[in-house]
């Protein structure tokens, strides 16, 4: 097995997890190693289109990385710990072993995504989900698409879909009218945001953007035909050729589970210089509450100086931090979950979407445990990623329990 | 900018460098990415490698998440119909 020695191991190359590097780089002269599942660095947020990173802030951060000569190692998945001092991962050339003084967890965060009959027929999406294959190469030139659930990402993916010449046909938020107003009106406050938002609303303008409505049946004999969407009791049929669904992000805390770390709704906890509960274990962006890309750049930073001992200069970005953290709260909750969507699901439709587990045989269990042991719930390849957090808002059963392999790996690697 | 030449279910495909597998797959005549345990098709969904929707077998290796990697000159990739 190939074995790689570093002072600073970092688990995942966007924005938080970039920034966490820079900030290692920039003020001191340790090792730093990037590890990340994907082909190239950027994260979910700046990923690359074709290869091509189009962001100019992502640029300007993967230019300063490749100068400070920070190691990467891209295609590779975290899978188990090997001791306390290093982590395993797999690579296309086989099983890694990582050797560390310190590591910074930089996982993300994956969407939501909550069942609905017709939920997994071909051709429905998650909103980032589409947003991603079009990125890779998938054309949506004058494909019709509704774009519905939760979060300021369907706006931002129906407008990228329109650039590639896709019809929007509407945008289906949950959300109420009201509660978005009161998030806009925040966002006075912080001109920046201020500014994206109007400048995504004038792309938008002639897109149908419904509020208080949510998508609540997807139809078709082989692919997607349909989708049924409901506002205000009022029901609608609208065809389509695609449906692009997310109910805002989950965070990925599977590794800081796994190694030990405590985790407080549903987060990783961290301390204000971004330290877990284990010592020399830090965690910044997503997994320690969805709170969006600035954020997470500047939680890199403190990570970054705090794991080489630089606490006093950690101390002067906690202002920044507190002012993006109230934020990220305003957004998660506007965009909160409706409790009218734990009732979407029939007794027929498909929760576990590996398992094929449906919502009947599961909805009379008391813990996701129990789902699992008896029905196969989340005993699939995606190792109950999706069906976890989905039932995790269906009947509040938190999916805590982690085991290593956290993906699945050839069973050469594991042997190995 | 530069094509690549794969095979998909024996099916010639010729896909922009820099694509990955699951753009390849959509733009091919398979019909589906995978099969479910109770026979149903299923298409990619999260498109950043959590779900294993998109698992197909490349190069004779099963289980491979096609949005996760990038066509490579004379890959084959089978789907599960």
């Amino acid at each position: 097995m190939d074995k790689m020695q570093t002072d600073i191991l970092i688990i995942g190359g966007g924005a938080a997890g970039m920034s966490a590097a820079m900030s290692v780089a920039e003020n001191s002269n340790l090792r730093v190693l990037i590890v990340d599942d994907n082909p190239t660095l950027g994260g979910q947020i700046w990923r690359s289109e074709m290869g091509k990173i189009k962001s100019p802030e992502a640029k300007k951060l993967i230019e300063k990385i490749e100068q400070n000569e920070i190691e990467i190692l891209n295609k590779a998945q975290v899978f188990a710990q090997n001791d306390e001092k290093s982590l395993l991962a797999e690579t296309p050339n086989g099983a890694v072993q990582m050797h560390f003084e310190k590591l910074i967890l930089a996982n993300g965060a994956r969407e939501r995504f909550l069942p609905f009959p017709g939920w997994t027929l071909p051709n429905v999406f998650g909103a980032g989900g589409l947003q991603a294959l079009v990125k890779s190469g998938l054309s949506v030139e004058n494909k019709r698409i509704v774009v519905s659930g939760t979060g300021p990402l369907l706006l931002a993916v129906a407008e990228y879909l329109k650039s590639k010449g896709a019809i929007i046909l509407l945008i289906s938020e949950q959300t109420s009218r009201m509660k978005l107003l009161k998030f806009g009106l925040g966002l006075w406050r912080i001109p920046k945001k201020f500014f994206e938002a109007i400048k995504l609303q004038s792309k938008l303008q002639r897109t149908v953007y419904l509020t208080n409505s949510f998508v609540i049946k997807a139809e078709g004999k082989e692919n997607l035909e349909a989708v049924n969407i409901v506002q205000n009791g009022k029901n609608r049929r609208v065809e389509c050729d695609f449906l692009a669904c997310g109910f805002h992000l989950v965070p990925n805390i599977e590794l800081a589970l796994m190694l030990g770390c405590e985790i407080m709704d549903g987060n990783v906890l961290v301390d204000k210089f971004q330290e877990t509960t284990l010592e020399n274990v830090f965690c910044v962006g997503e997994p320690t509450g969805i709170g969006g890309v600035e954020l997470s750049l500047t939680e890199g930073k403190i990570a970054g100086l705090s794991a080489i001992d630089k606490k006093e200069k950690a101390k002067e970005l906690f202002t920044q931090k507190e002012k993006l953290q109230r934020f990220a709260n305003a957004l998660n909750e506007t965009f909160s979950l409706r409790d009218e969507l734990q009732s979407l699901p029939n007794e027929e439709t498909i929760v576990c979407r590996c398992e094929d587990v449906t919502f009947g045989k599961i909805k009379d269990f008391n813990s996701f445990r129990e789902a699992k042991l008896q029905a196969r719930c989340g005993m699939g390849s995606c190792q109950g990623k999706i069906c976890g957090s989905a039932t995790e808002f269906l009947f509040d059963w938190k999916n805590e329990s982690v085991r290593p392999p956290i993906f699945p790996v050839k069973l050469e690697n594991l042997v190995d | 900018m530069k094509k690549i030449k794969l095979q998909i279910n024996n099916e010639s495909v010729s896909i922009q460098e820099g694509s990955t597998v699951a753009t390849a797959i959509f733009e091919s005549d398979a019909k589906t990415f995978r099969k479910s345990v109770s026979g149903e098709n299923r298409f990619p969904l999260c498109g950043m490698g959590i779900c294993f929707e998109c698992r197909v077998t490349i190069d004779g290796v099963k289980h491979q998440r096609s949005c996760q990697i990038l066509v490579r000159e004379g890959m084959k990739i089978e789907t599960d119909g």
